[in-house]
């Protein structure tokens, strides 16, 4: 795709993208990667984002939906701003995973996969993140919280909240926060 | 961030610049980095693979096959590119080692990739991250730039003739990617699904082209060999297993943490001395010892067995991954036993049917037992099940499931027997309601 197309992506991403295709001795080894972060930007993979991810690798739509479907991280729909993964794996369970999981779903008030009406928050019960040692641990993000207890939860709550209201200019402590966007709105199949 | 610990039993070789700031190229250099390549280069390619043969170097990824024997494998002269491919999906429940040594030690990675490279006369690696460990990826795609930026990396490593050219890549998380040829597919930008073997990948891997798959602690593991030289490192350890490895001591010990530990250390004083204990003054039920696929071992196994791949091996386990998860006296076994398998049910790539319908009953049995409903035969159901999955799949994730199983039921039977007829699991942390 050259850079005068319409692209979705920001300048920096399109760019980092057209780089990306040329790194690997076979385009399609960019595939993942690509679509991991496609979906950084844009927040899920629309339709718009397979459509031209499909195009800069020069596969099909379909083809591109097969390998994306089979990765954990990729989603088809929106999450929150800030997705927090818990990891209720053993060696986390062992050490009270389970409890900071149900105190994350009394805090934000919703269930594996959910999304606050906000739009800040997502909710999702992942398997092991490789912090099995600093136990129990989740990921908002890409961010790292680990040795945690339940008591630790409505801080790191606030924390992310006081982000997005920040970045959405919403002062402390405003009881109405804007409805996070995705940059896309979904069509068809994915909404 | 993950805490270091330490330990005076602990030699420390591979974590050696831990905590030292040797993600910065310069500091690297300057704690003795990047001089076991250029020895390497200067050699020659039979050299280092018989180094790495001497070096009773083990591949750390769970399968412990000799690295240099590996090695020797690839074809020398082949019309298709050879390709170096670490594998840093790190996602075996209970490890997380190779997460330190990208955050630590990340030229370490790069510098034996370049080795691995020389060995059997590849121009590209690949250092393969989970895509959790994005900020482990940057680190890595730092340290890549800076060796490029010195010339350790390019077109003339180290202002030789040789080229070696390294490419960073992140997954976008499957435990399943962690198997080499669906690691091989991942990479070409397909569904991580395994491929059937012979031809192995030392022939015919990476866009068709020999490949040599290791994991991420084997490679950062490969500068040290040569920097200590081959004998002085397999010294380190027991008979047949060379060298140190990571133990991830994880689960209900007073100390968790990765430690460098000698192969063949003893588990027991792994667990009361190197961790401390059991936390809160509680007594050891079971251990994991090499990740959650490994069959569990109960406090009457580990009295004198060594940590190494022969000892856990004859022991009826497997050292795996390095992953050692203690459990204490209050935890439910089924449970835990149910929520290994979840993982496994979750994991399944789907492709072979022993394994997609395996997984798939065994978390419904164990659901089902777990909340109270199962039934006498389901104890012989579940065994029955595991028993025929074993061997049965591509890849080793049908038996990754299996193997625990089996272990849970055959030495917890009694605990599995008392819940049955509706009794309540009296350590259970979490029940969900089995409908079936």
């Amino acid at each position: 795709m050259s850079s005068e197309t319409m692209t979705l992506f920001s300048p920096a991403l399109a760019a980092r993208f057209d780089a990306l295709v040329q790194k690997y001795p076979l385009k399609r080894s960019a595939l993942v990667p690509m679509l991991l972060y496609a979906q950084d930007e844009i927040g899920y993979l629309s339709d718009a984002v397979i459509a031209e991810v499909a195009e800069r690798i020069g596969i099909t739509q379909l083809d591109v939906r097969d390998v994306a479907s089979y990765y954990s991280m990729l989603r088809f729909k929106p999450a929150g701003k800030f997705n927090v993964q818990v990891c209720t794996n053993i060696s986390c369970m062992l050490r009270g995973g389970y409890d900071v999981y149900e105190r994350f779903q009394e805090e934000l008030g919703i269930g594996h996969k959910g999304v606050t009406p906000d739009g800040i928050f997502s909710l999702e019960e992942v398997e092991c993140i490789g912090v099995c040692c600093w136990a129990p641990a989740i990921q908002v993000n890409y961010d790292f919280h680990d040795e945690l207890s339940p008591a630790h939860v409505p801080g790191i709550i606030a924390g992310y909240r006081g982000k997005a209201h920040a970045e959405a200019g919403v002062p402390d402590g405003g009881s109405s926060s804007p409805r996070w966007k995705p940059l896309v709105e979904g069509t068809g199949l994915n909404a | 961030m993950p805490r270091l610990v330490s330990h005076p039993d602990e030699v420390k070789i591979v974590t050696r610049r831990f905590g030292m700031g040797a993600a910065q190229i310069d500091r690297y250099i300057e704690l003795g980095g990047y001089e076991a390549a250029k020895k390497c280069l200067a050699q020659g390619p039979d050299w280092i693979i018989t180094e790495m043969k001497a070096s009773n170097l083990r591949g750390r990824g769970g399968a412990g096959f000799p690295t240099g024997l590996k090695w020797s494998f690839v074809p020398k002269q082949n019309p298709k590119p050879k390709y170096v491919l670490v594998n840093g999906d790190e996602s075996e429940p209970g490890t997380c080692k190779d997460h330190l040594i990208f955050l630590h030690d990340p030229h370490a990675v790069i510098e034996g990739t370049i080795i691995a490279g020389l060995a059997i006369g590849a121009k590209v690696g690949f250092i393969y991250l989970r895509g959790e460990y994005r900020y482990l990826l940057e680190i890595m795609e730092k340290a890549v730039a800076d060796a490029y930026a010195k010339g350790f990396l390019g077109k003339n490593i180290f202002g030789s003739d040789t080229e070696f050219q390294v490419i960073t890549q992140s997954g976008a998380g499957a435990y399943e990617v962690g198997e080499e040829s669906a690691l091989m597919e991942s990479l070409e930008g397909k569904r991580g699904i395994p491929r059937i073997k012979p031809p192995f990948p030392a022939v015919v891997g990476l866009y068709g082209g020999p490949t040599v798959i290791n994991n991420a602690e084997t490679i950062a593991t490969v500068p040290h060999v040569i920097e200590m030289g081959a004998a002085a490192y397999a010294a380190t350890g027991s008979e047949r297993n060379g060298g140190t490895r990571l133990f991830c001591l994880s689960g209900h010990v007073e100390r968790p943490g990765v430690y460098e530990l000698p192969m063949g250390y003893n588990l027991k004083k792994m667990i009361y001395e190197v961790g401390g204990g059991i936390h809160g003054g509680r007594t050891l039920k079971a251990v994991v010892p090499g990740g959650s696929s490994t069959p569990v071992l109960l406090p009457s196994e580990i009295e004198n067995l060594g940590m190494d791949y022969d000892q856990v091996g004859k022991a009826g386990s497997m050292l795996g991954s390095g992953g050692v998860v203690v459990i204490d006296d209050q935890t439910c076994i089924v449970e835990f036993a149910l929520r290994t398998i979840s993982f496994y049910q979750h994991e399944s790539c789907g492709w072979c049917i022993p394994c997609r319908e395996g997984t798939d009953w065994l978390k419904k049995s164990l659901t089902r037992f777990h909340a109270g409903f199962g039934v006498a035969k389901d104890i012989d159901n579940i065994q029955y099940l595991a028993e025929n999955m074993m061997g049965r799949t591509f890849c080793p994730l049908g038996d990754a499931a299996a193997m625990p199983t089996l272990g849970f039921v055959k030495k917890f039977r009694k605990e599995f027997e008392d819940h049955l007829n509706g009794k309540p699991c009296p350590f259970a942390k979490h029940v969900e309601l089995a409908v079936i």
